[in-house]
Parts: structure tokens; sequence; C-alpha cells
């Protein structure tokens, strides 16, 4: 009379059956708060934090440009001062008006006057070249502004 | 003759995981969140159909930034730190001080930078400034700095909240042309 009988040893495996439901739920998660990359970026990004951020409504107002030093493998190429790049393409300063009017275009005339430029700008820009394109943009009479930032402690 | 054992037939689905992984792993490489957040601001017209706006001395709050990324707040040299509790003292001065500003529908804060001050920098400062109205409006509005902030647009009664305070603290930001001075 044994009281303690070896336990029959029965192979044990997790039942991994629901797993493809549980990775299924993530790739819905992240398809449907994430949106589509539209462009390469290719100046550095790396943007300053801030803590009184609004969140812009409505998106499709919105058009992007992307200040800082070109990407390292673009360095050879485009050296390392800081460059503005709108869409897919690098622009200069004087290009801005006619980037503003394209973008304007592609709006409806009712909203034409209530579009936002969001400017992406890497923390190691400098305010001229900032300073420059707030000047055509004011030509441009796209006043609308968003210094573009994230949430974060506020390196002081 | 024997009876053949059906069984239930099962159709493999171990290689489910490695599939849907495969474009979980596809949605993470092509895709961003979405961060449309920031700092919103409003560039004064065209120089040529601007007004000439006569403003008091007292009522500006000046703030310079030179190339070293140093501070000049109302000619004193001041840390970042210090931009926001002297913007809130300058705005709720309400006459109190003779050199101060006469109420926050007067005070104009304008950020002079320089073409060397770093975006960091003017981005930190601008955000300090941006804090000191936030602050003021909810200490109007009696309610904590972050429940402002969380104030929901398409609520009636938050809306109407958000308006008064803004109302009075309107947020006028002015920026200066900047220098090349260097320094």
């Amino acid at each position: 009379m044994s009281k303690f009988k070896k336990k029959a040893s029965s192979k044990q495996e997790i039942p991994t059956s629901a797993l493809p439901d549980i990775i299924f739920m993530l790739l819905f998660f992240f398809m449907v708060t994430t949106v589509m990359r539209e462009n390469t970026i290719k100046v550095e990004q790396r943007i300053p934090p801030a803590s009184q951020l609004k969140k812009i409504e409505r998106k499709s107002l919105v058009s992007y440009m992307y200040v800082g030093k070109p990407q390292s493998y673009l360095v050879d190429q485009f050296g390392t001062e800081p460059k503005i790049q709108v869409n897919d393409v690098f622009i200069e300063t004087d290009e801005i008006i006619q980037f503003v009017e394209e973008e304007r275009n592609k709006l409806d005339e009712v909203e034409r006057d209530q579009m936002i430029i969001s400017l992406k700008v890497d923390k190691e820009t400098k305010m001229g070249i900032i300073t420059d394109i707030k000047l055509e943009l004011r030509d441009a009479n796209a006043r609308l502004l968003n210094y573009s930032s994230r949430l974060g402690d506020v390196v002081k | 003759m024997r009876k053949k054992d059906r069984g239930g037939a099962e159709v493999n689905s171990s290689s489910m995981a490695d599939i849907a992984f495969l474009l979980l792993v596809f949605f993470l490489v092509t895709t961003t969140i979405a961060s449309d957040k920031g700092i919103p601001m409003v560039l004064p017209p065209k120089s040529d159909q601007q007004d000439e706006v006569k403003l008091k001395e007292k009522n500006i709050f000046k703030v310079l930034i030179n190339s070293k990324d140093q501070l000049l707040v109302e000619n004193e040299p001041m840390e970042t730190e210090a931009i926001k509790d002297a913007a809130i003292k300058f705005l709720n001065n309400r006459g109190r001080d003779p050199q101060s500003s006469d109420s926050p529908k007067d005070a104009v804060v304008s950020i002079k930078a320089d073409r060397g001050t770093s975006y960091e920098k003017y981005l930190t400062v601008l955000d300090e400034v941006t804090a000191a109205y936030n602050q003021s409006r909810a200490d109007y509005l009696g309610i904590s700095l972050e429940d402002f902030l969380n104030l929901d647009m398409e609520n009636p009664d938050h809306k109407r909240a958000y308006d008064a305070a803004r109302a009075e603290y309107p947020l006028q930001i002015s920026e200066a042309e900047p220098t090349d001075i260097g320094g």
C-alpha cells in the first residue's frame, strides 16, 4: 500500500490553438492604429518633446514638411546642412510657395484657408532655416502652423 | 470486415500563427503610429498688410534667445525652467506692478531667436510660454492643468469653458524677425 503513488507522467503540452487568434488580434490592433508610411523620410528626425500639445482634428488639412540633416547614406550627395523635404523630394526655400499652392489646390475650396502646415524638425536644426521657412509660408499665406512634437519630458 | 476508423480529420493549424506573425511584422515595418500632435502657431499676415500696432512697452514680455541657447527675459538672464513662472506672474499682473502688464488681454509675449539658436531650445521656450498660458487658463477655470489639457472639444460644456478661458487669456505670441548677429 503506497500512499504516494507515482503520478503518471503524461506529456504536458501547452495548447497553442489560440495562438493564431491572439496574433490576429495584435495584427488588427496595429492595422487600425497605424497608417501606411506615405513617403520615405530622407532627413534625420529626432523630434524634441514638449508638454503642451494639441491634437490636430482634421488630418486631411495637414501638409507635412520635414526639416533636418540628410540621413547618413545621403550625406555624400547632399552634404550635412539641414534640408527641407516635402513628399519625397528635397526643396529649396524659394520653392515653398509653389509647394503650398500645390497642396492648397488639393483641398476643397471652402477649406483652403484652413490648411495646416506641420513642421517636423530635427532637434539639431538651427532656427535660421526655420525662420526662412516661416517667412516663405507667410508670403504664401499659409499661416496656420504646427510644430509637430511628442509628449515627453522636456530637457531643460 | 473492420470499419475504417475515420477519427476527426483535423486541419493542421500550427503554422497559422507563423502566417499571422508574418503579417504582423509586415504591418509593424510599413506603418507608423499616427502622431498628429504639436504646438499650434499662427503666423502674422504679410508685412505689407499689417497695420502698425502701438503696444505699450510694459505689456510686452520679451524673451531673447541667443545663438548659444542662452536666454534673456525682460533684460535679465534666466534659466529655461523659470520662464513659466515669470510668464504667469507677468500675465496675472493686472496692473499691480506698473512695470508689468495691464491685463492678460493686453499682454503680448515676444520671442526673438537668433539664426543660430537650436530648434530644440526654441521649442522648449515656446512650450514653456504655452504652459504659462494654459496654467493661467486652468487657474481661471479652477481646474488643474492636466484637466485643462484634457478638455474635450466635442463636449459643449467643455468647449464653452475652454472658450471662456481663452477669451480671458488670449494667446498672443509675437515672433520678431530674428537677428543674425550671433553672440
